[in-house]
């Protein structure tokens, strides 16, 4: 097991390494470091300033340099510029060029500069990521219980009239995305045309306060989303195990229904549902960034769309580490927790 | 002049709809009459869910074609009336040679929404399907050697789907779709790379079927090259030497970005399907008969594996869709003008609070297209699973 989760380790760490660099790679393309330096001074800049300004900024070194740099395992460059001033990735303004550190990148837990906020880049990205975090820690709460419920109830009468119904459900759910469900749920339950008004369109006021009327809507647009997914995925697991032998055995033996469902099948039924429901994180990120962008929720997806839409670097290399990291351990977790979860299933 | 009431928009709705009804009724009767003959697509006709999603599958593909053949829509989509901007639907237009009524109002520039619904659906139905099929042929093309063979063939190809899986998809796109990427090149090449899959995949079935018949299989493999090449010059690198095709700029990088994000899918998907289908009796005579590994792959593994494939081609068609709204969401990749479903929920959504009108009916209708190949989907998985 131990040496399992060191080699699924490596590969994570190298996945991570790859990835970062192809985000690397594409924002520091030529024409997007060009319209960083004139969206950094003026539009009008003339080509040979560009170039100046850049390259007194680092950003024509060879790329394996640079990405060495970014990620702290080369020293950071020192250039004295062409207008005499010096300037390096580690000296910080007000300090002295032989004071600053030679290595500071990612692993010296130096995330930055931002461009857009003009703030440290690692600073930003905490504080929005609490406020994702809460978004998901209820969307998980509605979610997670619900989906499960949905998909129990549906498979243990496969072909029920329960069933029928419970399944189009889920399908309509999965085949209703984001963008869509949060239209039709703003214009249902918070627009002045219908009337109801029950919530609020926006959950800006939901960073500093949730209430039940700011926070229902982008939490029930995410859940719905995923939560089709899972019920079917544990509906097929559902009914999977009540078609077993043993099953039929304690139906045979007199069981009460209610016990076998909730004693004999449940555990066995839920083991898929579990790797399902990690491996809804990469999707349920894309959902964030939807949701975060439709309620104006200022959290991580809506500072991954500001990021990327105006070529913000060193926030967007940050915003990509966080979330590549965020799939690959709710990857390594649904591997671990598959083997727990399944005796049947070995590693060695 | 008045308003329409609710119940007159609907009966002049139903009513441009015309075209798209006939083509149903004829479709569905003959399809009915013949289903015993039809095999998988026959038998789908057995099922009331696989019928109900094949018809709301069909109403958008008839709309779409005869949308974009002028038919069903209105008014053209781009004409703006000043008079009508943000008008309820069914709103009386006094303009000479148009058509008098914004059947589903006029959105926030005073086009009407009814049209862009309309024209909307071609957007998607001119790009979801090939773009899925693309995906296919790339996660087809890898996916079976890699479950094959299996070793380090199959931990590098893996590795590398893993590693475009664990990108968020809005990522990537914001860092591929953008005018500054496009300067590059860079979609161009990944089309370059991407689009040689089909003509390896076109040209390796054929060899692999017929290289015991040297005169049949050399015509074959030069209509496929040909033909391939030919496409392939002009979708990928727009230097068709005809100068018949032509692929818009931006269109290509949304495809080649949708086919990037789902091949991978699709490889894990093959990949886990021949590696169960290999193990069988009929891939050991195979072997035993001394064909070779391309003609077990295709002949013998692929067309077994076909019933989760086309269920899953269905559903990915869909996902697709989802994708491509995203995209139109986000403003990525389409021209501001575009009627895609994607963008004109964006462009609805800022006066959601006042104006329902401009964003729902493309809500709706993304909504009931991914239904629709969703119930699809599933009745097919039903009765493949029944014989």
């Amino acid at each position: 097991m131990g040496l399992f989760i060191l080699r699924r380790l490596g590969v994570m760490i190298l996945t991570a390494i790859c990835l970062t660099f192809i985000v690397f790679f594409l924002t520091n393309l030529a024409p997007n470091l060009e319209k960083l330096a004139k969206s950094e001074v003026n539009q009008r800049m003339s080509d040979d300033a560009v170039t100046t300004w850049l390259a007194n900024r680092g950003y024509t070194q060879p790329l394996p340099v640079k990405y060495g740099q970014w990620l702290g395992v080369l020293p950071g460059y020192v250039i004295e510029g062409s207008d005499g001033v010096t300037r390096g990735r580690c000296i910080n303004q007000g300090m002295a060029p032989e004071d600053a550190p030679s290595f500071c990148g990612i692993l010296q837990g130096d995330w930055g500069e931002s461009s857009v906020f003009k703030d440290d880049a690692g600073s930003i990205i905490a504080t929005r990521l609490g406020l994702t975090g809460k978004l998901m820690f209820w969307v998980m709460v509605v979610m997670v219980p619900g989906a499960l419920i949905i998909g129990v109830l549906a498979g243990m009468r496969e072909g029920s009239r329960t069933d029928r119904s419970l399944s189009t459900v889920s399908i309509l759910s999965t085949a209703t995305p984001e963008y869509v469900s949060g239209v039709i749920f703003i214009a249902v339950f918070s627009s002045s045309a219908v009337g109801l008004k029950w919530f609020k369109g926006t959950a800006t006021s939901a960073m500093d306060d949730i209430t039940f009327a700011n926070f229902t809507l982008p939490v029930l647009t995410i859940a719905l989303y995923g939560m089709g997914y899972i019920a079917r995925m544990t509906r097929a697991s559902m009914t999977e195990v009540m078609t077993a032998q043993y099953i039929r055995t304690a139906r045979l033996k007199g069981v009460s229904f209610g016990n076998i469902v909730l004693k004999h099948a449940l555990r066995n039924a839920l083991i898929a549902p579990f790797t399902v429901i990690m491996l809804q994180f990469p999707w349920l990120l894309n959902g964030v960034v939807i949701v975060e962008t439709l309620f104006n929720y200022k959290g991580f997806g809506w500072t991954l769309v500001q990021a990327a839409g105006n070529n913000d670097i060193e926030l967007l290399l940050g915003v990509s580490v966080v979330s590549v990291i965020v799939v690959l351990t709710t990857q390594l977790i649904s591997d671990i927790g598959y083997v727990y979860l399944n005796p049947r299933i070995s590693v060695t | 002049m008045e308003p329409l009431s609710w119940g007159e928009i609907l009966i002049r709705i139903i009513g441009q709809f015309t075209p798209v009804w006939i083509a149903l009724i004829v479709l569905f009767a003959v399809s009915i009459v013949y289903k015993r003959k039809l095999g998988l697509y026959g038998k789908l006709f057995d099922s009331t869910i696989g019928m109900i999603g094949f018809a709301l599958v069909m109403f958008w593909v008839f709309t779409a074609v005869f949308g974009a053949m002028g038919m069903i829509i209105t008014h053209d989509g781009l004409q703006q009336f000043a008079s009508m901007k943000n008008k309820v639907p069914g709103t009386f237009l006094d303009e000479e040679g148009v058509y008098n009524y914004y059947l589903l109002g006029g959105d926030n520039l005073g086009r009407d929404v009814f049209t862009r619904m309309v024209k909307g659906s071609w957007e998607v139905v001119k790009i979801a399907p090939f773009a899925t099929l693309f995906a296919f042929m790339v996660g087809i093309t890898l996916g079976l050697p890699a479950g094959y063979y299996g070793g380090k063939l199959d931990t590098f190809l893996s590795f590398l789907a893993n590693l475009i899986l664990a990108f968020p998809v809005i990522l990537l796109f914001y860092l591929l779709v953008t005018p500054e990427i496009v300067a590059t090149g860079i979609p161009v090449y990944m089309a370059g790379v991407l689009f040689i899959f089909p003509i390896v995949f076109m040209v390796i079935l054929m060899n692999s079927r017929f290289y015991t018949q040297p005169s049949k299989r050399n015509i074959y493999l030069a209509v496929t090259l040909v033909i391939g090449t030919w496409l392939y010059l002009g979708i990928a690198w727009n230097a068709d030497p005809l100068g018949i095709i032509s692929f818009p700029a931006n269109l290509l990088v949304v495809f080649v970005s949708v086919v990037f994000v789902n091949s991978p899918t699709v490889f894990r998907i093959v990949r886990g399907l021949a590696m169960d289908i290999k193990t069988r009796d009929y891939v050991a005579a195979a072997q035993t008969r001394g064909e070779g590994p391309w003609y077990i792959m295709l002949w013998e593994i692929l067309p077994n594996a076909r019933g989760p494939l086309i269920v899953d081609f269905c559903l990915r068609i869909g996902y697709t869709t989802i994708l491509l709204g995203t995209l139109g969401f986000f403003g990525l990749g389409l021209s501001p003008e575009s009627p895609d479903w994607g963008s004109t929920i964006n462009e609805g959504r800022k006066l959601l609070s006042i104006y329902l009108h401009p964003a729902l009916p493309p809500a709706f209708a993304l909504l009931t297209l991914v239904l629709g190949l969703n119930l699809l989907a599933d009745g097919l998985r039903e009765e493949s699973l029944r014989d």
